[in-house]
């Protein structure tokens, strides 16, 4: 698994095989002089410039570039792109039809995202614990040794995947949201063939939540306490404070639950979120204004989603997100593996939702596009597979991008990230040893919050962790690439 | 068939042609698919893009341009005309800059549809990456020279159909570009979203503005079938 070279006094240490985190970061350790952690440093390294390239081009082509940021996530850059052209084409309320094919598209992408990142990628470590040999922690492992829950990773996955191509004409990179509304309805056929499979996908969530569930019983100290900060939290709710994943306003909430601020328009944000860049990473370190750079940090996500919301519009996920919040005794849920928890919820409430959309009639409507006066700029707010998503757009009076700001979920889980690694270095880092143990546990503490770092820095291509211990005057004292 | 009607023969099957009449539009109206790009049914002639280049009676010529002749011997569809299409279409992505994935004609773009039907799914020639402009100045209408394949379309309709001359080329070779009647921009000029130039675009350099993206995926034009199918659909000649 790994292969060691001497390079003068330090050593490099190359791991492979690719590891379940998609994206190009790396970890620098900084130990101070008694050769104890002092800092933890999560590097996102690549860039991709998208802000800058869609610059010129025309806003209804927006919707449709910005999402080939990820091939994960491309509906939520697709939707939260469209939403903020809607305010560019004059449009505040599109029709019924078009806001429920959107919001069905969304859910969808929300049930194959987060199963993507449950399934696939997560519960190799939860199913055989952080220490299992590399070789078996993957989706493989998962299908050999608990098949069942093989099986929910393919079928939920490929349900949502259903959904998104119904709705949108493929199942990656849909161009069915237009500045104003829709391209098309949901077809009957397309209806029926959904609603058929709902009821099992929706079972299957369930099932996937008591066995998860389940791992956290038994190893409950461990989830508790991996990587535990306390911290601010960042969502979309309704304006009466449910759950709205699609739509809404901004609310904050500090590590005791009190608001921050609340209601907030997206329109507004900047009124509220400073975005601070610092010179060893392209990935920017938003916070709360009036809270500053070293209080205002947040967190966004299922966590965020499921702690800032005063409840869930859909029966099971509120039973759920009542019994979890249960565990907080009145206060956010705070550790980093709670992630999964709330993930799971956050996928029940998709399924639940979809099954209302596909016997909503609307959805047939041929009311698609509104128009409306011309504006120059377009806020909008969209709560992505890993929380907030924020895009922000000025166009010209020839129909011409000028500027576009993009906060992308994973950027303001940045300093969340740090502080998750930092954790796991205090209390995995042995001496100065980059040990297997130490790697592991890292893109554990990662991958609760993202599994990929793409469009964080709207970046393209592999991610080989690279981990770097510092010592006090900031000499290398070892590195070790896991590609 | 009428006194003026002679038959020809294309690619081995007979073909009615009228006197007057190019190879390109015989073969047409016979249900019989000749490649092409610059060529449109409502336009003249120009013979620019050469994709419609065959052997006609053992020479090469282009169908757009070349009047049928009674007993003439066509040969459009075989894999040396075919290579040599392959080669223009190929230059023609690299010379441009192409991004079919996002671009709004996607679907509906004869480039790209060409390219499908003679099997290119990517181009072998080095990306040229030039600087090409954008003229967004017109309320209605777009014009994104990333994607001009420079058929001369636009010029002959507005020239000959909407009696305006809006466009015109300028520069020579990897240098030639699609001009525009003004001292700067295309607003400064007479053109409107209804003229024929502004509808005879076959990729996504004029487009009228915003109505992109409003056909679904799968209802597009080259979605439904690949291009050529509807004139090969319309009366297949007739085998020897």
């Amino acid at each position: 698994m790994s292969e060691a070279s001497v390079e003068s006094k330090t050593r490099k240490i190359v791991i492979d095989p690719v590891t379940r985190v998609e994206g190009h970061g790396k970890v620098t350790i900084h130990l101070d002089d008694s050769g104890q952690v002092q800092q933890a440093r999560f590097h996102v390294v690549e860039f991709r410039g998208f802000e800058r390239f869609i610059q010129g081009r025309p806003y209804w082509e927006v919707p449709v570039i910005v999402q080939r940021l990820c091939g994960i996530c491309p509906v939520s850059h697709h939707l939260a792109a469209a939403k903020a052209m809607d305010k560019i084409a004059g449009v505040d309320a599109v029709s019924p039809t078009a806001d429920k094919l959107r919001r069905l598209m969304h859910y969808g992408q929300l049930l194959q995202s987060n199963a993507l990142h449950i399934f696939h990628l997560a519960s190799p470590d939860l199913l055989f614990g952080f220490g299992a040999p590399v070789e078996q922690r993957n989706i493989v492992s998962v299908l050999e040794h608990f098949p069942e829950i093989g099986k929910w990773a393919i079928f939920i996955r490929r349900f949502g995947q259903e959904v998104i191509k119904a709705t949108g004409g493929k199942k990656i990179h849909p161009t069915s949201a237009v500045p104003g509304g829709v391209n098309q309805n949901l077809s009957i056929a397309d209806r029926d063939a959904l609603r058929k499979d709902i009821g099992q996908i929706l079972s299957w969530c369930l099932l996937a939540l008591d066995r998860l569930k389940r791992v956290v019983a038994e190893r409950e100290a461990e989830h508790k306490e991996f990587a535990y900060f306390e911290s601010n939290f960042l969502s979309l709710v309704r304006a009466d404070g449910v759950m709205d994943l699609y739509d809404g306003l901004l609310r904050a909430i500090d590590a005791d639950g009190n608001v921050i601020f609340d209601g907030v328009e997206p329109s507004s944000y900047q009124e509220q979120i400073i975005e601070e860049a610092r010179p060893w990473s392209f990935m920017k370190f938003p916070h709360i204004r009036s809270l500053g750079r070293e209080r205002g940090w947040y967190r966004v996500g299922p966590l965020a989603q499921i702690n800032c919301a005063a409840s869930v519009d859909t029966p099971i996920a509120e039973a759920e997100r009542r019994l979890f919040m249960k565990m907080g005794e009145g206060a956010p849920i705070q550790s980093t593996l709670s992630y999964h928890y709330a993930r799971l919820i956050c996928l029940i409430h998709s399924a639940e939702k979809i099954q209302q959309l596909l016997f909503d009639d609307d959805l047939q409507g041929a009311d698609l596009v509104v128009t409306g006066h011309r504006r120059g700029v377009g806020v909008s707010c969209i709560e992505a597979p890993r929380g907030t998503l924020i895009h922000h757009y000025e166009v010209d009076e020839n129909d011409q991008v000028t500027r576009a700001n993009l906060i992308v979920s994973t950027t303001s889980n940045n300093e969340a990230l740090n502080r998750a690694v930092s954790s796991v270095a205090r209390k995995y880092l042995p001496g100065n040893e980059i040990t297997d143990g130490l790697l592991n546990h890292i893109e554990v503490a990662i991958r609760a919050y993202d599994p990929c770092l793409s469009c964080a820095t709207h970046a393209l291509g592999r991610m080989p962790l690279i981990v770097s211990v510092e010592d006090a005057a900031g000499r290398l004292v070892q590195q070790r690439i896991k590609q | 068939m009428s006194d003026q009607d002679f038959l020809i023969t294309v690619d081995g099957m007979k073909v009615r042609a009228k006197r007057g009449q190019t190879i390109i539009s015989a073969c047409d109206a016979a249900g019989v698919y000749i490649p092409r790009l610059c060529h449109h049914p409502d336009l003249k002639p120009a013979g620019h893009c050469r994709l419609c280049s065959c052997y006609i009676d053992g020479r090469r010529a282009s169908a757009c341009t070349m009047p049928a002749a009674p007993g003439m011997v066509v040969v459009s569809n075989n894999e040396e005309l075919n290579n040599d299409r392959r080669v223009v279409l190929d230059m023609l992505f690299v010379e441009g800059n192409h991004f079919c994935p996002t671009c709004e004609k996607s679907g509906d773009c004869e480039l790209q549809a060409l390219a499908y039907r003679l099997g290119i799914t990517a181009p072998s020639l080095t990306y040229q990456w030039p600087k090409r402009e954008i003229d967004a100045s017109h309320p209605d209408v777009f014009i994104d020279r990333n994607t001009c394949v420079l058929c001369s379309r636009c010029i002959r309709a507005s020239r000959d159909v909407d009696g305006k001359s809006i466009f015109g080329f300028s520069g020579r070779g990897l240098g030639m570009r699609l001009n525009i009647d003004s001292e700067t921009k295309l607003s400064d000029t007479s053109f409107a979203a209804i003229d024929k130039a502004a509808k005879v675009c076959p990729v996504g350099c004029i487009v009228i503005k915003r109505t992109g993206y409003r056909t679904p995926i799968g209802r597009r034009h080259f979605d439904k079938a690949p291009i050529g199918t509807d004139i090969e659909a319309c009366e297949v000649g007739d085998p020897e």
